[in-house]
């Protein structure tokens, strides 16, 4: 028996060993499947017959052009962040700590536009807003206003979900006392409510950020005719001028853009992140009062009423259409069809189930992974190097967000023929689409279950050490039971994510083994009324199976709450 | 009460992920034989565009006649397609390629893409679309047009346009909408039909007369056709959209008798849809016994109804109702695909420059 501190200073290696895989293995998928593909990509566009060729760096960068593009790209994704938050923190008050009839229904209803495919949203958007539309007289057809609601609508979502799970479970004792002591309620807010959340905020505002700053679909069908961010102007390089040695530089600023976000947000977190007082199951809220609650109420009710209910409702009422104006469940009947004139090669019932096959498997490697990197992250080193260490895990694994589909999916390309030596074409085989999936859903699930995480307070866990529990008896007991309702969440928001990702997916779906995103923007793509109303009714389709499953996610966890 | 229905849905999720765990599975393990290097002599891989399609069992009496079954990658289309086969040219994706176009093409060729194939298989008929260099075997073609929607003009007394020219004509101010060249693939051949008719010098001058008639610029065809067109059901406040001469064909009225859009067929760009070997592919044999399938009488009589673009084959039975509502442009504007490959570039800089200041 060794004396209790010489075991401190040297943990048994058991340990050692599972922590090292606890963080070897999402290391090792992460950089199998995101960083050698991309530095691969990146690295081509930098070499020239087989030595280093920068020139193409003072190119880009002597283009005023690439300036206007890094502008606009902040821009967008400051303006999309900061609208976002603004409009979706009262949302997640109303939605998680307020009780009203029809909250349940409320949460899966702004979870839809999050996995709705961005180019039919981009179409019916614009159909309300362009000339001849029931919104044309707003006059922001074609403009930046435009694209930041649809940003809005995109990740409102995001803000409410992030916000609100950790919101839900926070200690209400804390305000009251400060109203108790005789704080206004809008002191008891920023004084104590709102550093309690900072940490749910930031991880939300970095999600929102990323998505902002890489939005695809929306930007091209809302924008003005020729607007450009680094991320559609790396697609227009590669696609249409070929040109890589561009596009490989401009993914390099992306990546700066992007690593100068995770490290802002980190900083903001750590300052911020303390054990925070958490119940242990979702706190019920207390009733919605509309007079007390006015603000939160009217802002929240604005946004789901007319920049989440209405372009959704628009899609639902067009998709029940035909062409002349009468009501048909017609479109709703074709998708049992290939479309007209044969537009698709597999039925959309097909890819339907194409994509619940892949997004069930993403969202289980999502979780695996991302659950194992919020474990790892949570945990508090004494030494600073241990703890500078984990916030970089952190924040490595939210690079997948801010990286261009473009990059990535011509990234597996050249990389994955045969990876490790395996006598598998990985890049034709199927495969890579559920992987593809889960390695943009990994950030979803570890921004999800870490604040949560983050939270438990680290004296439980020595309390629990001192009294004689096993490093396996501390997490069984301290942090799985906190943490098993965000995984509920976790494994809603992964399997979410991964319905709707089309960037990735796109460059690796076979025909046969079309997912529901890729066969709706195929049947946008083609004329005919019987093709435009069977994408809409398919992105209904792909919005209600959404749905369903976030509220099974979110029944899941309430229903666990009662064991705890 | 409570733990039976987490214990449920639990075991309900449990089984939704085995399910798909073993599909995934299943299919993978299929595909792995099927890529494997036994067996590999046996299929034959094409890599296409998501747009690909034949009849059913088309493709098994392939494999009944040549011994090869054939397995279908989509990574991509238009410039995608062909930049990602140059990423892979040393790894190719498959054996055979089918969808390059000649916007594309010649940059590929130039790149060593293809192991050079001209099935000798192609009719007489096709001979005019054989590209220079004869490293690649066409298959099928299509034009790019603007469509015009006639009940637009019949409601207002107008006679629709037909050239170029007209489009540029006060008659027809801020009725036309056409696609980004940057952003999208028929804005790309439009912009080449223009560089056609007007020559390398007087393109420019064409476009600053579309701007200052009004044309609006919209960034994807989807959102031109279906939002800014008036014809396509939407609110749209334009009759003129740039999209293809087979367009009209989807908007055929209930009764079949009549469409209400039409292609101005003095106004389009011929693309032509290739299909190669692939250099480096495992099955050189197979790949060229596809591209020979490709180019079969059965297949090209095949292609109007399942890819919507005409047969190349000039001889092949075309359906009814394309003479009457998607014929064929008489005598589009052409470019030289190499003079193509060489200024594309400069081309989409000098018409944004141009176009949207």
């Amino acid at each position: 028996m060794r004396p209790a501190r010489a075991r401190r200073s040297r943990p048994p290696v058991a340990r050692v060993v599972l922590w090292g895989l606890a963080a070897g293995v999402p290391l090792a998928f992460l950089a199998i499947f995101f960083a050698w593909p991309v530095l691969a990509l990146v690295g081509r566009g930098f070499v020239t017959d087989g030595s280093l060729d920068l020139s193409g760096v003072a190119e880009v960068f002597g283009e005023s052009r690439t300036w206007r593009l890094l502008g606009i790209t902040l821009g967008q994704a400051v303006a999309g962040t900061v609208a976002s938050l603004v409009l979706g923190v009262p949302g997640a008050y109303v939605l998680y700590r307020c009780q009203f009839r029809g909250r349940t229904f409320l949460r899966g209803l702004v979870t839809v536009p999050f996995v709705l495919p961005t180019v039919v949203v981009g179409v019916a958007f614009r159909a309300l807003l362009a000339p001849g539309g029931p919104l044309a007289f707003l006059g922001i057809d074609q403009t930046f206003t435009a694209i930041v609601l649809a940003l809005v609508f995109f990740n409102y979502a995001v803000v409410v979900r992030t916000v609100g799970g950790l919101w839900e479970r926070l200690d209400p004792r804390a305000e009251q006392a400060a109203r108790a002591l005789g704080a206004s309620p809008a002191r008891a807010f920023r004084t104590v409510t709102l550093p309690a959340l900072t940490p749910a905020i930031t991880s939300a505002a970095s999600l929102v950020f990323l998505y902002c700053a890489t939005a695809f679909g929306t930007v091209l069908v809302l924008g003005p005719p020729g607007y450009g961010t680094i991320e559609t102007e790396i697609y227009v390089q590669t696609t249409q001028f070929l040109d890589l040695r561009s596009a490989a530089v401009l993914s390099v600023v992306q990546l700066v853009v992007v690593a100068g976000a995770l490290v802002t947000a980190d900083r903001t977190r750590a300052r911020r992140e303390n054990a925070l007082g958490l119940l242990p199951e979702a706190h019920g809220g207390r009733r919605l009062s509309l007079r007390a609650d006015a603000v939160p109420t009217a802002v929240t009710a604005a946004v789901v009423i007319l920049l989440l209910a209405l372009p959704v409702a628009t899609l639902v009422t067009r998709s029940l259409h035909a062409a002349d104006g009468t009501w048909t469940l017609d479109n709703y009947r074709n998708l049992a069809t290939t479309g007209g004139p044969n537009a698709l090669s597999v039925t959309v019932w097909e890819a339907a189930g194409n994509s619940l096959r892949a997004a069930a498997l993403a969202a289980l490697i999502a979780v695996v992974v991302g659950g194992l990197v919020a474990l790892v992250v949570s945990r508090r080193p004494r030494a600073r190097v241990g703890r500078r260490a984990l916030r970089a895990l952190d924040s490595v694994f939210m690079l997948p967000l801010g990286v261009s589909a473009v990059t990535v999916g011509f990234g597996f390309l050249i990389t994955l023929d045969r990876p490790l030596g395996l006598d598998v074409d990985l890049r034709t085989s199927g495969l890579l689409v559920p992987i593809a999936q889960a390695v943009v859903a990994i950030p979803l699930v570890v921004r999800v279950v870490l604040p949560v995480l983050r939270a438990i307070d680290p004296r439980l866990r020595e309390a629990a050490a001192t009294l004689g529990a096993g490093p396996g008896r501390v997490l069984a007991t301290v942090d799985l039971p906190v943490v098993l309702r965000p995984v509920g969440l976790a494994v809603g928001f992964a399997f979410a994510t991964s319905l709707g990702e089309f960037g990735a997916t796109s460059f690796l779906a076979r025909p046969d083994t079309a997912t529901l995103p890729v066969v709706i923007f195929r049947l946008i793509g083609k004329p005919g009324a019987e093709n435009y109303g069977m994408a809409l009714a398919a992105s209904v389709v792909l919005a209600l199976v959404t749905a369903t499953v976030m509220l099974l996610a979110e029944r899941l966890r309430g229903e666990s709450a009662g064991e705890l | 009460m409570r733990t039976t229905i987490t214990t449920r849905s639990v075991a309900a999720s449990g089984a939704v992920l085995a399910l798909a765990l073993t599909g995934c599975a299943s299919s993978d393990t299929g595909d792995a034989e099927g890529s494997s290097a036994e067996t590999g002599s046996s299929s034959v891989t094409l890599v296409t565009h998501d747009s690909f399609a034949l009849s059913d069992g088309l493709l098994d009496e392939f494999t009944a006649e040549s011994g090869y079954d054939v397995e279908l990658v989509a990574p991509g289309d238009g410039g995608t397609l062909v930049n990602q086969l140059i990423l892979t040219k040393d790894s190719p994706l498959g054996d055979a390629v089918f969808g390059v176009d000649n916007t594309y093409a010649s940059r590929a060729v130039d790149e060593g893409v293809f192991d050079p194939y001209l099935s000798s298989a192609l009719p007489e008929s096709a001979a005019a679309e054989v590209p220079a260099g004869e490293s690649l075997t066409p298959v099928d073609r299509g034009d790019v047009c603007i469509n015009a929607d006639l009940a637009w003009f019949e409601e207002n007394d107008l006679d629709a346009p037909t050239t170029l020219d007209d489009l540029a004509d006060p008659a027809y101010q801020d009725l036309l909408v056409v696609t980004n060249p940057a952003t999208s693939s028929p804005g790309l051949a439009f912009l080449l039909a223009t560089v056609g008719a007007k020559g390398e010098h007087g393109w420019t001058d064409y476009w600053t007369a579309l701007s200052e008639n009004g044309v609006k610029i919209a960034d994807g065809w989807e959102d031109a056709y279906y939002v800014d067109f008036t014809g396509a059901g939407g609110a749209g406040d334009r009759p003129l959209v740039l999209s293809y001469a087979t367009s009209p064909a989807f908007t055929v009225t209930e009764d079949g008798s009549e469409t209400t859009t039409t292609a101005l067929l003095d106004t389009c760009f011929r693309q032509v849809e290739y299909a190669g070997v692939l250099a480096g592919a495992e099955n050189p044999d197979g790949a060229r016994e596809l591209v020979d399938f490709l180019v079969s009488r059965t297949v090209q009589e095949d292609i109007p109804g399942q890819m919507y673009m005409y047969p190349v084959d000039g001889d092949a039975a075309l359906p009814d109702e394309w003479a009457q509502f998607a014929p064929l442009a008489d005598d589009p504007f052409d470019v030289d695909p190499a003079e193509i490959s060489a200024h594309r570039g400069d081309w989409i800089e000098t018409w944004t420059a141009t176009v949207l200041g």
